[in-house]
């Protein structure tokens, strides 16, 4: 029997793919940075080659990328979680505050002398505990009051912000700056010294393999567990998977406290690895970033994994800019604008979906008359790839010379 | 009597308080009875005041220029900046039919950035505070009368006057006229009015474009009254949310959001006036900042239950 790859999707070729659509945002977004630059008369391609170099120039950059990209993969499985459930959560600032204040009176008021193999996974569970618990207050207030998540997530943001301004100066201050938590001793910190000599004293920590293990864990869950399933079912129908008996109001809360979770392990990584100190009155904006992270990764755990690097190095090279001139905000505006291009996917998928679509019905007809030529009855759909590629040639030339016959 | 001092000094700065959520919170008034979620008061504010003190900054150094003078074209530069800018939401939300809460916060983030980019480029710093805001002045006559006047009409911000007017107005317009049914008719059953010959895409860009403007006003009204500078750091404290917050708690409706945002802006005056004040001079000043959002959050969760939203609210057509 023919076991090769018969093309019997025809609707599937002809729409584009996601990563098309991500792509084709992330180039528009850049062309919008490139007419920002121009438009203060500076050069788009040396600002560009900057960015890069700053990122990527030597082996303390990669790894000060990739210690940024750690908190931004985090945050952006964290949005992708609760948006595969239908819920919008711009509460990853304040998830991250609540997880990265809870890391550090942890870290400073724990023994010196506690073994890290015991030291690590309390944190790390300490943290994602409370932001859990602060994910899952605003799913319990959308399930049980209706309170539009973005609203009230976007409270829960502020009264984090002030919970941690109450909290440095009453637990953790550093005497001689009094806006700054004490800094973490590096032993309680998720650094490694191996990670560190070998990247030449950058900031990537132990937190780039949770993010992984953590991509991981939330593929599996998405896909390989009822769990999943269920709130999977309550993203895509809330009222269908209400009629199939999903409990819709415990799938709200339980996403809001996994999403919650995460991001505050994105605060963790992020004040007890990426830095080591925590600022009064400053709100994290990677997490409004991991927004972006997840949109463009089109909420798959590859895809965010991937669009978090490429964030990661345009929020560490932008720090070279300043060489040429041009603002380093010029990052964040390229950012926003993909996320508005993301935002807006309609119109890039429908703009490839016509291209295929006009470009796949003209190979369609092309391997029709070659098939004619040859006199072979099959339909097209009964063809391996590589006979329809195969075909698809013969017959172009024949559609051609025909064209030209008449 | 030291209570009725207290009294006489939160009020006024309440009522300051009030006015830019009161404009942000009708914006979204407008949009949202269009049938266009609007998440993006915050950024639309935040530009307003980007704009404006760009504007004021620049005439205010022009030497002879009237300084309220400068002050009316800035809150005009405003409002025609936060239009413009309302603009790219309306065109995703109604013409490429995206989803609407993720455009929004597309907007929030793009004037967050925007406006600190173009500030760097201006000033070189993320900051840009400006000479002289509105003065504070009485209203003759009616601030001599007993309790009221105080409460009322002393020290007041003349685009308090404004602000106030543009409320009446818009009250009129949404209620009283045609042309307000038709635009409330397109956030409740769009098909409907289209059928009825409307075009419910133009109601839709008038509605996201009200939203623009008037939250323009409401930025440039924090500029010139309270705050006196652009500040990119902290932005505007997510006052854009606190307006729609306030829009969910007043129902929908114009006297609803009236009552709603003056409760915040009470709020937001003990949270940024506490320390002033002997009785709430014990509470730590975290506790104070944070109290405007947990009031908030307790309001939504007596209001949202029983939720007034415009039926097509968010679904595009």
């Amino acid at each position: 029997m023919n076991k090769k790859k018969v093309i019997n999707k025809p609707l599937e070729a002809r729409k584009a793919s996601p990563l098309v659509v991500s792509l084709s945002a992330v180039f528009l977004g850049i062309v919008a940075g490139c007419v920002f630059i121009l438009c203060i008369g500076k050069n788009p391609f040396a600002g560009f080659e900057r960015i890069l170099f700053g990122a990527l120039s030597n082996t303390r950059r990669i790894g000060n990328t990739l210690g940024m990209s750690t908190q931004l993969i985090l945050i952006g499985l964290s949005v992708a979680f609760a948006f595969k459930t239908g819920l919008f959560n711009i509460g990853a600032p304040g998830q991250m505050l609540i997880g990265g204040i809870t890391g550090s009176i942890l870290a400073y008021y724990l023994p010196m002398d506690m073994p890290r193999i015991i030291y690590l996974p309390l944190i790390v569970i300490a943290s994602m505990l409370t932001g859990a618990l602060w994910g899952f207050l605003s799913g319990f207030l959308k399930a049980k009051f209706n309170v539009h998540e973005v609203v009230s997530t976007i409270m829960l943001n502020w009264i984090a912000y002030w919970i941690v301004y109450d909290f440095i100066p009453r637990f953790i201050i550093d005497p001689t700056i009094s806006v700054k938590s004490k800094p973490i001793e590096t032993v309680h910190t998720l650094r490694a010294d191996w990670l560190t000599s070998l990247t030449s004293f950058s900031t990537m920590n132990y937190g780039f393999f949770i993010a992984i293990v953590m991509c991981v864990v939330v593929w599996f869950i998405l896909q390989k567990t009822t769990l999943g399933f269920n709130l999977k079912a309550v993203g895509s129908n809330r009222f269908c998977a209400e009629y199939a008996g999903i409990k819709v109001n415990r799938s709200i809360m339980i996403s809001m406290a996994i999403a919650g979770a995460l991001a505050s392990l994105g605060g963790l990584t992020y004040y007890c690895g990426y830095s080591n100190i925590m600022e009064m009155g400053k709100m994290p904006s990677e997490g409004f970033d991991g927004i972006a992270v997840a949109l463009l990764g089109n909420c798959s755990p590859v895809g965010i994994f991937f669009s978090a690097i490429f964030f990661g190095i345009l929020k560490m090279g932008r720090g070279s800019l300043a060489a040429t001139g041009i603002p380093t905000e010029i990052a964040d505006t390229i950012i926003a604008t993909i996320i508005y291009f993301t935002a807006t996917n309609v119109i890039l998928a429908s703009f490839w979906n016509g291209l295929f679509k006009s470009s796949f019905s003209r190979k369609e007809e092309a391997v029709a008359a070659a098939l004619k030529a040859r006199g072979d009855d099959r339909g097209v759909d009964k063809l391996s790839k590589e006979e329809f590629k195969q075909l698809a040639k013969e017959g172009k030339a024949l559609v051609a010379g025909k064209k030209e016959g008449r | 009597m030291e209570l009725w001092s207290v009294i006489t000094s939160i009020i006024p700065s309440a009522i300051a308080y009030t006015i830019p959520i009161l404009m942000g919170a009708l914006g979204g008034l407008y949009s949202e009875r269009s049938g266009v979620t609007n998440l993006c008061i915050e950024g639309l504010m935040l530009f307003g005041v980007f704009s404006s003190a760009a504007t004021i900054v620049k005439l205010q150094a022009i030497p002879g220029f009237s300084f309220n003078l400068a002050i009316v074209i800035g809150i005009i530069v405003a409002m025609v900046a936060s239009t413009l800018l309302s603009l790219l939401h309306a065109f995703a939300a109604i013409n490429l039919k995206a989803n609407q809460v993720i455009s929004g916060t597309a907007i929030n983030m793009l004037s967050t950035a925007v406006s600190l980019f173009l500030a760097q480029t201006i000033t070189g710093s993320g900051n840009i505070t400006i000479v002289r805001a509105v003065i504070r002045q009485n209203v003759p006559i009616l601030s001599k009368i007993p309790v009221i006047g105080p409460l009322f009409f002393s020290s007041t911000y003349w685009t308090t006057w404004i602000c106030l007017l543009l409320w009446a107005a818009s009250w009129f317009l949404l209620y009283k006229t045609s042309f307000g049914l038709r635009l409330r008719a397109c956030g409740e059953h769009p098909s409907a009015v289209a059928s009825a010959g409307v075009n419910v895409h133009k109601m839709r860009y008038i509605g996201v474009m009200a939203s623009g403007l008037l939250s323009g006003i409401g930025g440039a009204c924090i500029l010139v009254t309270y705050a006196g500078e652009y500040n990119a750091g902290s932005g505007i404290n997510g006052l854009g949310y606190l307006a729609i917050a306030a829009l969910i708690f007043g129902q929908w409706k114009p006297l609803g959001i009236l009552g709603s945002t003056f409760f915040f802006g009470l709020c937001m005056t003990i949270a940024n006036m506490g320390k002033v004040f002997p009785i709430f001079q014990s509470i730590p000043t975290g506790y104070l900042g944070m109290f405007p959002y947990l009031a908030t959050l307790i309001a939504l969760i007596f209001s949202s239950r029983k939720s007034a939203a415009p039926l097509a609210s968010g679904e595009p057509f």
